[in-house]
């Protein structure tokens, strides 16, 4: 990993080091263990994706803490308008489980590079991470303004009696409400990256058979690809019409096998459940009988390792709780429809994603997806890879949540922009000042019209009040 | 008249959650969304200023007694001049913005899209209850909400008169007015909205964003805090001198939230200042200040009682040094300066908010920017002065919602300005593109083609991947050229 430059601007120092294959090993490591995630994965979704962050933001900070220039009207020459961007002090942020390195610091790229000073919770439900991060990070950063503490949810509830400057929060929305409600306290300025049900909508098997191919692929790799579907992008269900079902079943299958094996017993290159309490609540939502039924691929699970095979189901009863939870795991519901228009409003009946990805060559009904419905991202035509996009705000709306980050929404995100007005003592306008006058009152109405011509006039005398 | 009966009944939390279900219909069938009903809009609140300023001057001078001038000016000019930069510049803001894409995802184009949250609460404060009621409302509707207003109370005359108003002239499908206080409020805040934006004090704001955290509903937090004025020597002291005072006194005598509160100065320049204001003072309102008729007097019993507790403690009546003077049945104090108060004094640890103005002095103007740190942030910061280091001192130091050098409230008029506080004095900011941004939801969108599907996305997961995988994300081309064209194998 590279060395980063203290930025010369005085800011707080910005000093990360990656250790070429020492450290890596130990995250893949660690992640495998908590996980069990392979190093592609890891790589991919984790280290990768911070390599490239940190480079992203060291090219661009000198450019991100620079004022802004803002116009000024004539009226208030000679005078300067910018808009600066200052720390915001000392920030907490919260990290989940299922990408454990990636949403602990990503966010912290972002804090330090606009000059805070930081304490990192780490989520606990991936202790071997938790662990690296808390050993690992003193060594590298400046341990006087970055922190890491170690714990559970009660040491996160402790820490949200204090006042902080910011809290950046990544998790379930029952725990957002609690983040928020202890923030309110203090007036502390809050982000919450939540989750949601992200739909596909699948409009592309009657195209070429190498698009639904491809289509295939892409769902497959953003259900089952990210942590084994515990990933708040990843697919939660399918929206397909009625006659295309089962032709997107066979696709789907036949992907699966290729990617993770035959069956449960040769699984491979796919993450596990992360513990005990998500698999048993998985497993519950396969317990309705109405459920079970509908299941059309998979289904198989392994307790002792904590592993569920990828799991098709076919029209599971709406009202079922599969269809009204974020799944956040490896059962996938296809829900089919008469016409594919439909899945707009099937989408709005449910609250705002986090993304919805739809796989659809139509211009038009694109058009309608964008304007008919909402969600923090839209994807057409892939899945994840949003994700990747360094000049895309990465956050949730309604439900799954409310700021943004990633590229230089990090930096504004831990970032408060002042706005700073520069005036001359000259040239001073009388009618600013009582005693007021009818005059004073046409020329200031005027001048707030930006009327220079009528203003010329009134001082001339050439208007009356 | 049993029916009068039943309409000017309680509004409670039924009430409340009928006017979210009716707003929000009407956002779902997609009235507020629609370009041509937003411009209707805002033509019709600029008409609806232009046809009834004197009532809303005579309104303003019955909460408020506010002169005549700072109704037109502060109030109605200003909310006009902002209804016609959102009328000239929506269609530019709603114009979904390009976004650059990298190697990571070619080949793909992205962009960001301006949507409306759906139905946003508007809760506005006493002092400017025209301009803090409708600029928000602005915002809101270029940028395509439902929207629910809710005056203050302490304003009742403009409370009213905007709910007639605004019924008569806009929407009543999509925009309602919603008078009350404490009850009513609550019973609003109970209700799921998209977004609340409040206005006001920090008590009353913490109550907002707890109510806000039940449904998950961002906020913006307007509030307030003691605004500083640092005044250096080698200035044009008249200058400054009139611009202080209109900015505090000009500025419903006091009462508004980016009012300078209070001064630091060296205790070598203190004198001369002194006599600077006295001077300026009597030039602006005359010998009996409580007698002019451009001064707002303060707003109720209450905030008299209030702001007269500051006065009269025991070790701050003794520095006045000039005013003091209070007619309690018309609720005027005089404009008031006073020198060197205890640090530890009411008045110098909270928010003055009416026509008092304490001077503290140092040694070193250098002193005040720790001074100013040390306590809780404000809404804004000013400095008169010279110097040009100590102007870059300031701005680097001093960290407020907004600053203004060699000028006081300024920064107000100014569009292209993010207004807002941190810290303490709130969160989010507004005016010009950034009201329409406060109300938007920023979509990101990504359009992917089915060209240039790489296998190493997909497992079986091998080093080969791996490694193909770092070339990709690590930006070396070759690897990336062989990456993209599907050219490497697994």
């Amino acid at each position: 990993m590279e060395e980063l430059k203290a930025f010369h601007g005085g800011r707080a120092n910005l000093r990360l080091c990656f250790n070429s294959n020492q450290n890596e090993d130990s995250i893949f490591k660690a992640l495998d263990q908590d996980l069990g995630k392979s190093p592609v994965e890891s790589y991919r979704d984790e280290v990768g994706v911070l390599k490239k962050s940190v480079t992203y933001t060291l090219s661009c900070l000198e450019k991100w803490v620079a004022p802004k220039k803002a116009e000024v009207p004539l009226l208030f020459f000679p005078a300067k308008a910018e808009v600066m961007p200052q720390p915001l002090g000392v920030v907490l942020i919260f990290s989940s489980w299922n990408f454990p390195f990636t949403l602990a610091l990503d966010p912290l790229i972002g804090a330090i590079s606009a000059g805070n000073t930081v304490l990192l919770k780490p989520s606990d439900l991936a202790p071997a991470c938790m662990s690296f991060l808390v050993e690992t990070i003193p060594k590298y950063l400046d341990n006087k303004a970055i922190k890491v503490v170690a714990g559970g949810a009660d040491i996160g509830e402790r820490l949200l009696q204090l006042k902080w400057d910011k809290i950046f929060f990544t998790g379930s929305p029952r725990v957002g409400r609690l983040v928020m409600a202890a923030a309110a306290k203090h007036l502390t300025p809050v982000t919450l990256e939540l989750g949601g049900k992200c739909p596909a909508i699948v409009d592309t098997l009657s195209t070429t058979p190498s698009k639904a191919k491809v289509t295939a692929k892409r769902i497959v790799g953003g259900k089952w690809g990210p942590c084994n579907g515990q990933a708040c992008i990843a697919i939660d269900y399918l929206l397909v019409e009625e006659k295309l079902a089962s032709a997107l079943i066979e696709l789907l299958k036949k992907t699966i096998k290729r990617f993770y094996g035959e069956n449960i017993k040769s699984l491979k290159s796919i993450s596990r459940i992360v513990n005990e309490h998500q698999f048993q609540r998985l497993v519950n939502l396969l317990k309705d009988p109405n459920v079970a039924d509908s299941i059309v691929y998979g289904g198989s699970v392994d307790e002792e390792k904590l592993v569920i095979e990828p799991t098709i189901l076919l029209d599971p009863p709406l009202d079922s709780e599969i269809m009204s939870e974020e799944i956040f795991g490896p059962l996938l519901p296809i829900i089919t429809l008469k016409n594919i228009e439909e899945s707009i409003n099937f989408i709005n009946s449910k609250s705002n994603p986090l993304v919805i990805y739809a796989f659809t060559e139509d211009e038009t009904f694109k058009k309608r997806i964008l304007s008919e419905t909402s969600s923090g991202t839209v994807t057409f035509n892939d899945s994840m890879v949003q994700f990747l996009c360094d000049s895309l705000p990465f956050g949730g709306v309604g439900q799954s949540g409310f700021g943004r980050y990633h590229g230089k929404y990090s930096f504004d995100t831990f970032s408060h922009e002042k706005s700073i007005l520069h005036r001359g003592f000259y040239p001073e306008i009388e009618p600013r000042y009582p005693p007021w006058t009818d005059f004073k009152l046409l020329f200031i109405k005027l001048a707030y019209e930006f009327d220079y011509f009528g203003l010329i006039l009134l001082l001339l005398g050439f208007k009356r009040s | 008249m049993a029916s009068e009966v039943e309409k000017k009944a309680v509004f409670d939390i039924d009430s409340a959650k009928e006017v979210v279900q009716e707003l929000r219909a009407s956002f779902v069938a997609g009235k507020t969304k629609d370009y041509e009903w937003r411009r209707t809009q805002l033509k019709a609140m600029l008409k609806m200023m232009d046809e009834n300023e004197p009532q809303i001057v005579a309104a303003l001078r019955d909460d408020l007694s506010k002169p005549e001038l700072e109704s037109s000016i502060h109030e109605i000019a200003m909310l006009k001049n902002s209804c016609k930069l959102a009328l000239k510049k929506m269609k530019h803001w709603v114009m979904p913005e390009k976004a650059k894409t990298s190697l990571a995802t070619f080949p793909s184009s992205a962009e960001i899209v301006s949507e409306p949250l759906g139905v946003v609460l508007v809760i506005s404060a006493w002092n400017y209850p025209l301009l803090l009621s409708l600029d928000p409302v602005i915002g809101a509707i270029a940028a395509g909400n439902a929207i629910v207003l809710k005056p203050s109370e302490i304003s009742p005359a403009t409370a009213s008169l905007l709910a007639k108003l605004v019924a008569n002239y806009m929407d009543s499908s999509c925009i309602k007015v919603v008078e009350g206080a404490v009850p009513e409020t609550t019973a609003l805040l109970e209700q799921k909205w998209d977004k609340i934006m409040y206005t006001g004090n920090g008590r009353i704001g913490r109550i907002v964003m707890a109510a806000a955290a039940k449904h998950l509903t961002p906020v913006v937090l307007e509030l307030g805090g003691k605004c500083p004025v640092i005044v250096d020597s080698g200035i044009n002291l008249q200058v400054a001198t009139r611009r202080i005072i209109a900015g505090k006194w000009g500025c419903n005598n006091g009462q508004a939230c980016i009012s300078p509160d209070y001064i630091i100065t060296t205790k070598d320049y203190a004198v001369e200042l002194v006599d600077s204001f006295k001077c300026e003072l009597e030039r602006f309102y005359g010998k009996n200040p409580l007698e002019s008729k451009d001064l707002s007097r303060v707003v109720n019993s209450n905030h008299f009682a209030r702001l007269l507790k500051l006065l009269d403690e025991g070790k701050v009546s003794s520095k006045i040094v000039y005013g003091g003077e209070r007619d309690k049945s018309n609720l005027k104090i005089a404009p008031t300066i006073l020198l060197d108060v205890p640090q530890d004094s009411l008045i110098m640890n909270e928010e003055i908010f009416g026509p008092l103005l304490p001077i503290i002095t140092i040694d070193k103007v250098e002193d005040s920017f720790d001074l100013i740190n040390s306590g809780t942030k404000p809404l804004a910061a000013y400095m008169f002065t010279n110097n040009k280091k100590l102007k870059e001192k300031f701005v680097e130091k001093v960290s407020a919602g907004g600053l203004v050098i060699n000028d006081t409230t300024v920064h107000l008029a100014e569009p292209t300005l993010p207004f807002g506080g941190v810290g303490d004095s709130g969160m989010g900011a507004y005016h010009g593109k950034f009201s329409f941004d406060t109300f938007s939801h920023k979509k990101a969108v990504l359009y992917r083609s089915f060209a240039g599907d790489a296998p190493l996305r997909y497992p079986p997961y091998t080093n080969g991947k791996l490694r193909l995988l770092k070339a990709l994300l690590g930006g070396s081309i070759l690897g990336i050229i062989r990456a993209l064209m599907g050219w490497s194998k697994a």
